[in-house]
């Protein structure tokens, strides 16, 4: 039977929360040599806020996870510390103290989601709203009025001065409709339709819903330019559907939708042609210089290339050289500083934190959280993968957050929030279950 | 569901690990490729990371200091107090490279030369950054001041060379034009590599260090060598000997004749030694060569110091004669004309060979080099290049010469109440250029202090005749030997 581990997970909050002090202490000596003043505020607000967080989840998720805060705690921290850096070598665009107090909303928001969910088969219910308010909040960008073009991708809406990204909030939207949809279908989509060499193809009615999905990370490419956001979605609804179905059958066919569907956008969109000859040829010198050529990755990648194994140590690498260095460049200035060796470690973080995800999956005792749980894990591998392995050159390079590190505060939120229904599950999940009243004496067992 | 989610398990690791695996190449594997990329800014940004080492001279005037910065990605910037006074001395240190003392001593004033292991040691035990050696240069900066403001005052391009004739020390370097190495030192690569190719397409060459990189037709100075190769040959020669000095000397092998200068004769045609050095005269120095041959010639400018690589520490470009040709050709070598290409420095070699009891000392810039806390890490150390003479035949030389500045061509070297010794020299380069102006020469006789070569290109123009290093040159000399000898 599961420990509660209470004592375990404060302790480890508690070493998450000093390693972030230590790389904000050595980002202030590394720059001024001497301890940055804000460092005891500073100390106490982020203690405060994940002491907080750790109260609630004591009293309304006592038997969660223990893991899952004090990692959450650890990139989260390790983020705002990169940012706060890349504030002061320069960059006018980031602020720490916007991302300080985004992250302590991101707790607000994941602390109020545990005391008002306390079941998430709740949200079972809420199948198709949560389906229509996820696509309507994907295609709010495109609203005339609302949308708000920023960089050359129209993903965000605009309330007087304040923008929001509503495409970080669909996803969780979506993959709670996701697994509440493939629940309730999932033995019409398992069934065998003809068998075609080694592959069960499912019946071409059952396509319906797949099509549907592809059809709008399709739509989202086009209309709002932004590749990453498409791949995400896409990639998790695939998986989802495989966990569900159990059919490889869908995997192959989601593979080759996209592939299909990437291959016409690259024909019909310039923009999508030149990240794949940019993957492919990132150094090539006239690539590195035409406009939205290979340089932004070339600079990311000449950032991890200095800082070798060991980095640069915080606050004495150059992370004003990468462009959007504080959003989706962000890793390669960790790479840059902390060397591979904190890129390795921060990696080994973010599979901890799904492979958490993945094991509430597998404990978790109904076919919804299962699924759900399955799905949040997987979105959140799978975008640390794109991204990462965007800026790193693993493959063609789409804009996305990194979870927890980049500044954003609609990430931040959505992540939270994503961290709150896992934390949730797990705990619902490792809850011992109510003692079966045993009392041979009075129930007869029948058995045919 | 179980056996899918844990086949997602495997495949969310999978990508984990070809995350890692990718970084892994990238950081360990590409590395150093992507170090190396020319489009790396970083590789100049780690120039200005260290505070490197101040260039001085003379122990306190500062040529060249790092400036610590508090904002942006360069935290150290290198500024040139003196101006353009010293540029072609210190060089500049731009983004990409370096010049001069910067680039010859650039491992002892960025910190990486293994002569300071010891210090990097101690400053990673005790916690404190990396900074780079100071060096001291020999430069005396009076002598500077007044070379510069002497030969700039002359409108001229040309170089002015002042050594220390008992050590070697460079007591002056000065070539004009000039440029302002701060100009060429700012860190931003744009304006650096504009103003480079501005300076770089000049004419007038304003990047060229003229007193070593650069080589010129001695004319008449170079006398001094033959005549240094005549007295070693035969020592009851001395200056009263009588030469042969014909108005006109006809060349072997050839029609052609070489004349005095203007077909002036040369006193009564058998002249004493001194007064055809007085006088300058052409015919008895091209009978002296003519009769010594090729191979001696060779040896007493070897034995100044021509064909040797020199680094003081900036390599200096090779002085020679040239290849040995049809035999009047080294008759024209005795008068510093045909193939003899000299640096100034050479010919300040010379002149400070011949003071110095015929001993050339190896002429260096470098007085100290002191770590950051002012600990002692080399110092100079005056070395012998070669034994140019006997002391003997050195001062009969040295007494010769002091009798040019005071009854010959280099009487505008005088300087009152001090025994000043000279060689004046007129040298012709291409047909239509005028001449350059030279004088070589030194101060005191007795316990020299100073020895100097000083070239005026294209000097000759305004003022007439064999007199010209007289008129233009000697008195650029003289001001830079007062300022030595009146400190």
């Amino acid at each position: 039977m599961p420990a509660k581990r209470r004592v375990a997970q404060l302790v480890m909050l508690a070493f998450a929360v000093l390693i972030v002090m230590v790389a904000y202490a050595n980002v202030g000596l590394a720059i001024d040599e001497q301890i940055p003043s804000g460092m005891l505020t500073y100390g106490l607000g982020l203690g405060g806020l994940m002491l907080a967080a750790y109260l609630v989840l004591a009293r309304f998720a006592p038997w969660a996870d223990p893991l899952l805060l004090p990692l959450v705690t650890l990139v989260n921290g390790i983020g705002l510390v990169m940012i706060y850096r890349i504030e002061r070598g320069g960059e006018d665009l980031a602020s720490a103290t916007n991302q300080l107090i985004m992250t302590g909303a991101g707790v607000v928001l994941f602390t109020v989601t545990l005391i008002a969910l306390r079941d998430h088969r709740a949200l079972q219910r809420l199948t198709y709203t949560s389906g229509f308010i996820g696509l309507f909040l994907l295609v709010s960008p495109l609203i005339p009025g609302l949308g708000k073009e920023i960089n050359g991708a129209r993903i965000w809406i605009g309330f007087g001065p304040a923008t929001i990204q509503p495409a970080e909030f669909a996803k969780l939207a979506l993959v709670v409709f996701f697994a509440g949809y493939l629940v309730a279908k999932r033995d019409v989509l398992a069934l065998a339709g003809r068998r075609l060499l080694f592959i069960d193809l499912p019946r071409a009615r059952d396509l319906g819903p797949v099509l549907i999905t592809w059809g709008v990370s399709l739509g989202v490419l086009v209309m709002q330019k932004d590749l990453g956001s498409s791949l995400l979605l896409f990639g998790t609804f695939i998986v989802m559907l495989y966990i569900a179905t159990q059919r490889t059958s869908w995997v192959l066919i989601g593979i080759l939708l996209f592939v299909g569907g990437a291959f016409v956008a690259s024909q019909l969109f310039d923009h999508v042609q030149q990240r794949i000859d940019v993957w492919l040829n990132p150094e090539n010198d006239e690539l590195f210089r035409k406009v939205g050529g290979s340089e932004q990755l070339m600079q990311g990648l000449f950032a991890m290339g200095a800082g070798g194994i060991l980095g640069t140590g915080l606050g004495q690498g150059h992370p004003s050289l990468i462009p959007l260095s504080f959003s989706d460049f962000i890793f390669a200035a960790v790479g840059e500083e902390l060397g591979l060796t904190g890129v390795m470690a921060i990696l080994m973080v973010y599979a901890l934190i799904v492979e958490r995800g993945l094991r509430t999956s597998l404990s978790a005792r109904d076919p919804f959280s299962k699924l759900l749980a399955g799905g949040l894990s997987f979105l959140l591998a799978w975008q640390v993968f794109i991204i990462v392995g965007g800026v790193t050159n693993l493959i063609p390079l789409t804009g996305l957050v990194t979870p927890f590190m980049s500044q954003g505060g609609s990430a931040l939120l959505a992540n939270w929030v994503l961290i709150a229904l896992l934390v949730r599950m797990s705990d619902a999940a490792r809850r011992p279950p109510p003692q079966a009243i045993q009392n041979e004496g009075l129930t007869q067992v029948f058995q045919r | 569901m179980n056996g899918t989610l844990k086949r997602t398990a495997v495949a969310c690791l999978a990508m984990f690990a070809l995350l890692m695996i990718n970084a892994n190449y990238l950081q360990a594997v590409r590395a150093s490729d992507l170090e190396e990329d020319t489009r790396n800014q970083r590789n100049y940004f780690e120039r200005y990371e260290v505070q490197r080492g101040r260039i001085t001279a003379g122990g306190d005037v500062i040529l060249a200091q790092s400036v610590e910065t508090d904002k942006g990605d360069f935290r150290f910037l290198r500024e040139y107090p003196e101006g353009p006074l010293y540029a072609h001395v210190t060089g500049f240190f731009s983004p990409e490279s370096e010049s001069g003392i910067e680039k010859a001593t650039n491992e002892l004033l960025d910190g990486s030369s293994p002569d300071l292991l010891l210090r990097r040691s101690i400053d990673l035990f005790t916690g404190e950054p990396t900074r780079g050696a100071n060096v001291d240069l020999t430069l005396n900066p009076r002598a500077q001041k007044a070379a510069y403001d002497a030969l700039r005052q002359e409108g001229k391009r040309g170089a002015v060379v002042a050594l220390d004739p008992r050590t070697g020390a460079i007591l002056a370097m000065v070539s004009l034009p000039t440029y302002d190495p701060a100009e060429l030192s700012k860190p931003q690569k744009q304006p650096v590599f504009q103003r480079y190719d501005e300076l770089a397409k000049d004419k007038s060459q304003p990047l060229l260090n003229r007193t070593i990189d650069r080589t010129y037709a001695p004319g008449s100075t170079f006398k001094v060598v033959a005549t240094a190769a005549w007295l070693e040959e035969d020592s009851s020669r001395d200056a009263q000997t009588p030469v042969e000095a014909p108005v006109r000397l006809s060349l072997p092998q050839t029609s052609h004749q070489l004349p005095n200068y203007g077909g002036a004769a040369c006193g009564d045609g058998r002249p004493p030694m001194v007064y055809a050095l007085e006088k300058s005269c052409n015919t008895p120095f091209g009978k002296i060569a003519l009769d010594l041959g090729y191979d001696k010639m060779l040896e007493q400018s070897q034995k100044f110091g021509i064909r040797q690589r020199i680094g003081i520490p900036m390599s200096v470009a090779p002085s020679d004669i040239g290849p040995q040709e049809d035999p009047a050709a080294i008759a024209m070598t005795a008068i510093g004309q045909r193939s003899t290409q000299m640096t100034p420095l050479q010919m300040a070699m010379i002149a400070a060979g011949v003071v110095n009891d015929g001993k050339v000392m190896k002429p260096y810039l470098v007085n100290k080099v002191t770590d950051a806390k002012g600990d002692e890490i080399d110092a100079a150390d005056p070395q012998e290049l070669s034994e140019a003479m006997s002391a003997d035949n050195a001062r009969k030389l040295r007494d010769m010469m002091v009798s040019v500045v005071n009854n010959g061509t280099a009487k505008n070297a005088q300087i009152p109440g001090v025994a000043v010794g000279g060689k004046t020299g007129t040298a012709e380069t291409a047909k239509g250029q005028p001449p350059h102006a030279w004088f070589i020469g030194f101060a005191p006789a007795e316990n020299p202090k100073i020895a100097v070569a000083v070239l005026v290109e294209s000097g000759a123009a305004s003022v007439g005749a064999e007199a010209t290093g007289g008129g233009v040159a000697a008195p650029i000399a003289k001001v830079v030997m007062e300022a030595v000898l009146n400190q």
